[in-house]
C-alpha cells in the first residue's frame, strides 16, 4: 500500500436498499493498468462515480497520491489529476472537436480575470500555448484535421478517441476509461490497446479501465478486479483470473447449471 | 418619410433595450433551465439605486450608475445563491416557484420600503438632450441606447464564444456533470452567468428609467415580461435569438403604435399575441434548436 497512487479503502455505495458496491478495496500503483470487470450491473460504473466524486461513498475512504479525496467535488478531483471517459459518450454536442479539448485544458490555464479581460501578453501567450498543446493532442489521436467539426458529427470510433483526448487534456495522473472498446470490432480494439499502452508510456499514466472485451482486458491489464453484484469476487493477474472458478461462474453460471 | 425614420429610430432604441434584458433570461435558462422571474425586478432595483445615488447621495450620475450596476449584479448573484442553489437537485417547478417568490418579495419590499408612488427619474443633461436633424428631432437617448447595447452585445458574444469562462458556460449548459468532471467549477460558472445577466439587466433598467423617467416598484414587471417573450421568440437559451427577439418585439411595438394609432391601447397586448403564435407554430423560437431530452 506504501507506494499506491490510488487507494479505495473498502468503499461502499448504498442506494436506498440497494448496495451497488460493497467494500471495494483497490490499490493501484503508479503506471499500472488495472482492469475492472464483471457482468452488467456489477457496480463498475458506480465505482468510477465514487472515485471521480459524482457520488460520495456511503462508507469508506478514497485516497489519491496520499491525500484523502473522499467527498471532494468532481471538479476538485479532476484538478488533482484524475480524469475519466464515459460509457455512453458524453461530448459537448454544440461545441467543436477543438473546443471540447480546450475546455478540459482550461483548468490548467491560470490567469487572473483582469489579465484575461485585457488580453495581457502573458495571458494570450498561455492561451496560444494551450491551443497548440490541444492541437498536438488531437494530432496524437488522429483528429487534428477534424478540429473544427462539430464533436457529435464524428463517427462513433472517433468520438471515443476524442473523449480520451479530452480526458488527457486535463493532464491527469490517473485516467479512468469506462468501456473504451465498446462497439469496436476486433481490429479497432487492437488499435485501442496499442493506443492505451502508448499514452501510458508517453504521459506516465496510471489506467483503470472497465471493459467487456476480454481480449482487450487480458491483453493489456496487469491486474484485474472482478465485481459481481457489487462484491469483489476476485483480484489478480490475467492468468489467475482466467482460471478462477468463481469468476467463470459469475459470467457463465455454475457448471452444473450449464450441464 | 420623416415618420418612417423617426419610428425606425425609436424601434431600434426600444428593441435594443429589450435585447439587453432578454439576454439575461436566455443565459440563465440556458444554464439552469430556469425562467428567472426575479430578473424583471432587477431593472427596478437598478433604477432605484441609481435614483437614490443621484438624488439623495448627490453622486455624479455616472458614478451612481456604476454603483447601481455593481449592486444589482451582486443582488442577482445572491438571489441565485440563496433561492436557487439549494434547489439545484429539486424538481424544476420548485425552482420556478422560488423565482416567482423572489420576484414578489422584491416588488413588495419595494412598495413597503420605498412606497408605491412613482418617482421621477433625473435625466442628466450630459446624457439627455434634443437632437435636431432637418425635420426630425429626437432625444439623444435614441442614439445612446442602441450604441451602449451594441457594445454590450458584442462583449457578451465575445465572452461566450471566445473566452475560457464562455466555453465553460456552454459546456455547463449542455451537461453539468460532464463539465464538472472536466474540472469545471459549476457553481462558479453559474454565479458568473448571474453576474453577467444581472449587470445587463441593471444597464437595461437604468436606460429604461432614462427613457421613461418615472420609476415605481412595479416598473420592471411589464418590460420584464416582454423581454421574456422576446427570449422565447428568439429561441430561449440562444443568445443571438434573444437579441433578435428583442429587436423584433421592440420594432413591432413601436410600428404598431405609430401606424395603427387606433390600436395603440393594445401596445402591451402585442407582445402576448406574438407569444401565443410563437408557442403555437414554432415553440422552439426563431433560432432555437430542437432540444433532445437527455436520457
Amino acid at each position: 500500500m506504501g507506494n499506491s497512487l490510488l487507494v479505495t479503502d473498502n468503499i461502499t455505495m448504498q442506494f436506498g436498499g440497494l448496495r451497488a458496491v460493497s467494500d471495494l478495496a483497490l490499490q493501484i500503483a503508479p503506471r499500472q493498468i488495472v482492469g475492472l470487470i464483471g457482468p452488467n450491473g456489477a457496480g463498475k460504473t458506480t465505482a468510477f462515480n465514487m472515485i471521480t466524486g459524482v457520488y460520495k461513498p456511503t462508507l469508506g475512504k478514497i485516497s489519491f497520491d496520499g491525500k484523502d479525496i473522499t467527498g471532494l467535488k468532481p471538479n476538485q478531483i479532476t484538478e488533482l489529476g484524475i480524469a475519466r471517459t464515459f460509457q455512453n459518450i458524453r461530448l459537448f454536442s454544440s461545441m467543436s472537436v477543438l473546443e471540447n479539448v480546450l475546455l478540459s485544458k482550461h483548468v490548467r490555464l491560470k490567469a487572473n480575470p483582469l489579465e484575461a479581460i485585457l488580453g495581457l501578453p502573458r495571458y494570450s501567450k498561455a492561451r496560444k500555448r494551450h491551443y497548440e498543446e490541444c492541437m498536438e493532442l488531437l494530432d496524437q489521436v488522429q483528429l487534428a484535421d477534424l478540429a473544427d467539426e462539430k464533436a457529435t458529427s464524428l463517427p462513433y470510433g472517433k468520438q471515443r478517441r476524442l473523449e480520451i483526448a479530452r480526458a488527457l487534456a486535463t493532464q491527469p495522473q490517473v485516467i479512468l476509461l469506462d468501456e473504451p472498446a465498446a462497439g469496436m470490432n476486433p481490429q479497432e480494439s487492437l488499435e485501442l490497446m496499442e493506443f492505451i499502452a502508448k499514452i501510458r508510456e508517453q504521459f506516465g499514466l496510471t489506467v483503470l479501465m472497465i471493459e467487456h472485451h476480454m481480449e482487450v482486458v487480458m491483453g493489456i491489464c496487469e491486474h484485474i478486479v472482478v465485481l459481481d453484484h457489487g462484491v469483489t469476487i476476485a483480484q489478480g493477474t490475467p492468468t489467475e483470473i482466467q482460471n478462477n472458478q468463481q469468476v467463470i461462474e459469475a459470467y457463465l453460471g455454475a457448471v452444473d447449471e450449464i450441464a | 418619410m420623416e415618420l418612417y425614420l423617426q419610428t425606425l429610430a425609436n424601434g431600434i432604441s426600444l428593441g435594443s433595450l429589450y435585447a439587453l434584458i432578454a439576454i439575461g433570461y436566455t443565459m440563465v435558462y440556458g444554464i439552469l433551465r430556469l425562467i428567472n422571474f426575479a430578473h424583471a425586478d432587477l431593472l427596478m432595483v437598478a433604477g432605484y439605486i441609481a435614483f437614490y445615488g443621484i438624488m439623495v447621495f448627490a453622486l455624479p450620475w455616472w458614478f451612481s450608475f456604476l454603483i447601481a450596476i455593481a449592486l444589482t449584479a451582486l443582488l442577482g448573484v445572491s438571489i441565485e445563491k440563496i433561492a436557487y442553489r439549494p434547489l439545484r437537485n429539486a424538481p424544476r417547478i420548485s425552482v420556478l416557484i422560488s423565482a416567482i417568490g423572489v420576484s414578489f418579495l422584491l416588488e413588495n419590499l419595494g412598495i413597503v420600503a420605498i412606497g408605491a408612488r412613482p418617482k421621477s427619474f433625473p435625466r442628466p443633461e450630459e446624457l439627455v438632450w434634443n437632437i435636431k436633424l432637418g425635420d426630425i428631432s429626437f432625444l439623444s437617448l435614441t442614439v445612446i441606447i442602441p450604441i451602449v447595447t451594441l457594445l454590450l452585445l458584442v462583449a457578451v458574444t465575445y465572452m461566450v464564444n471566445k473566452t475560457k469562462t464562455g466555453t465553460a458556460m456552454r459546456a455547463v449548459s449542455r451537461d453539468f456533470e460532464t463539465a464538472s468532471l472536466m474540472a469545471v467549477d459549476v457553481n462558479k460558472v453559474v454565479s458568473t452567468t448571474f453576474l453577467v445577466g444581472s449587470s445587463l439587466a441593471a444597464v437595461g433598467g437604468i436606460l429604461y428609467s432614462l427613457q421613461y423617467p418615472q420609476i415605481d416598484p412595479l416598473m420592471g414587471v411589464f418590460p420584464g415580461l416582454k423581454c421574456f417573450i422576446a427570449a422565447v421568440m428568439g429561441g430561449i437559451g440562444s443568445i443571438p435569438g434573444a437579441m433578435l427577439g428583442g429587436f423584433i418585439l421592440g420594432m413591432g411595438e413601436v410600428f404598431l403604435v405609430a401606424f395603427m394609432p387606433e390600436l395603440s391601447g393594445y401596445r402591451d397586448a402585442f407582445a402576448f399575441v406574438i407569444l401565443i403564435f410563437i408557442l403555437l407554430f414554432k415553440p422552439t423560437g426563431i433560432l432555437g434548436e430542437n432540444v433532445v431530452e437527455k436520457v
